[in-house]
């Protein structure tokens, strides 16, 4: 059986779909067959993010109604072969699928898939309830900012309410800007993770690169030189159990920041 | 010294700090805010420790979490029947 993953933070607009479609890719790069659900009916995306919009037939919920097979439903990626996407409806509702059926979906893709990445709907209502129904695990995607944070923790609340099996749900960090953490205008790693009192599954950097490859339709983890692509790729080690220091950050290597770092003014 | 030099960069004041301590505020109080159940649990853990030392009025106890600007407090009035004869002049 494969693992089944939701990905999720309370708060809209801080990276899960992002998140969902970099980590998915990248576990495939990694020789692993995986599959992404797009949980958000109504508002679907992954799909545009993964560049696949133009394939889609059969949705989530026509599975679920019994309307298509699952493997008429599944759409094969562009690049890699062992890599899969089951899209959101677009002309329905949240409440259109309930947490039994959604639960039994994620376990037959978990016989067929090792790695099930279910991207959540914003909110904490029908849709989420939806979402992390099947799951085992969870990884919370939240932004160095108090909304977002707070956010993740009444997530993590309603995680850890979860009745059944499951590991302690996962942060990641995301849009970190490390300049605005040094001169302490962002909020600290060690600040969130101590308040949250949450395990890190890694830290992305905010990155122009993600802007690019979602218009294009590619995730980041195949440009090189994007830095946000390098540390999703991180994370999906991290996920396969492999030990994966946390990236260094500190682009900064001005002759200021060494001689704050010397002074021990920064804690960076 | 490095405290004043800490200032002088202005470390102190800077939002990230701002931010922390907002956070931990409303963390706080998103948390206490969960059940009625988590209230009448910790009631009944502090009926037993008390009961050790002084006899009380259970009944017309009360346990509340107040919030005020700038911090949450844990407000118990418990009104003492009786002080039980090993607690006084005890240690």
């Amino acid at each position: 059986m494969g693992q089944v993953i939701v990905v999720t933070s309370g708060k809209g607009g801080v990276g899960k779909t992002t998140t969902t479609a970099n980590l998915g890719t990248a576990l495939a790069q990694l020789g692993n067959k995986v599959v992404l659900v797009d949980a958000d009916i109504g508002l679907r995306n992954l799909d545009v993010v993964m560049g696949l919009e133009n394939r889609i037939v059969y949705d989530l919920v026509d599975v679920i109604e019994g309307h298509a097979r699952l493997k008429q439903a599944l759409i094969k990626d562009k690049r890699i072969d062992n890599l899969w996407l089951l899209a959101a409806a677009q002309t329905r509702e949240k409440k259109d699928v309930n947490p039994k059926q959604m639960q039994e979906l994620t376990e037959q893709l978990a016989r067929e898939f090792e790695y099930v990445v279910l991207d959540c709907p914003a909110g904490i209502e029908d849709g989420f309830k939806n979402a992390i129904a099947g799951a085992q695990k969870a990884i919370i995607v939240c932004n160095p900012e108090v909304s977002s944070v707070r956010d993740a923790d009444r997530v993590i609340g309603l995680w850890d309410a979860k009745g059944e099996e499951k590991s302690p749900a996962m942060l990641i960090v995301n849009r970190v800007r490390p300049k605005m953490v040094q001169r302490g205008d962002m909020l600290e790693i060690d600040d969130m993770l101590e308040m949250l009192a949450v395990d890190l599954l890694g830290i992305v950097p905010e990155d122009e690169h993600i802007i690019v490859s979602t218009n294009r339709g590619e995730p980041a983890v195949y440009h090189r030189e994007s830095k946000a692509g390098q540390a999703y790729q991180n994370i999906a080690r991290r996920l396969m159990g492999e030990q994966v220091p946390i990236m260094d950050l500190n682009a900064d290597t001005s002759i200021w920041a060494k001689l704050k770092r010397i002074v021990g003014l920064s804690r960076g | 010294m490095l405290d004043l030099i800490a200032k002088v960069f202005g470390r102190d004041s800077s939002s990230a700090v701002i931010a922390k301590e907002r956070l931990r505020l409303v963390l706080v109080h998103d948390r206490t805010n969960v059940s009625p159940q988590f209230l009448e649990s910790l009631k009944e853990d502090l009926i037993a420790v008390i009961s050790r030392y002084m006899e009380i009025e259970t009944d017309s106890m009360d346990v509340t979490l107040q919030s005020g600007e700038n911090q949450v407090a844990l407000v118990a009035n418990i009104p003492v029947r009786r002080m039980k004869r090993a607690a006084v002049g005890g240690p």
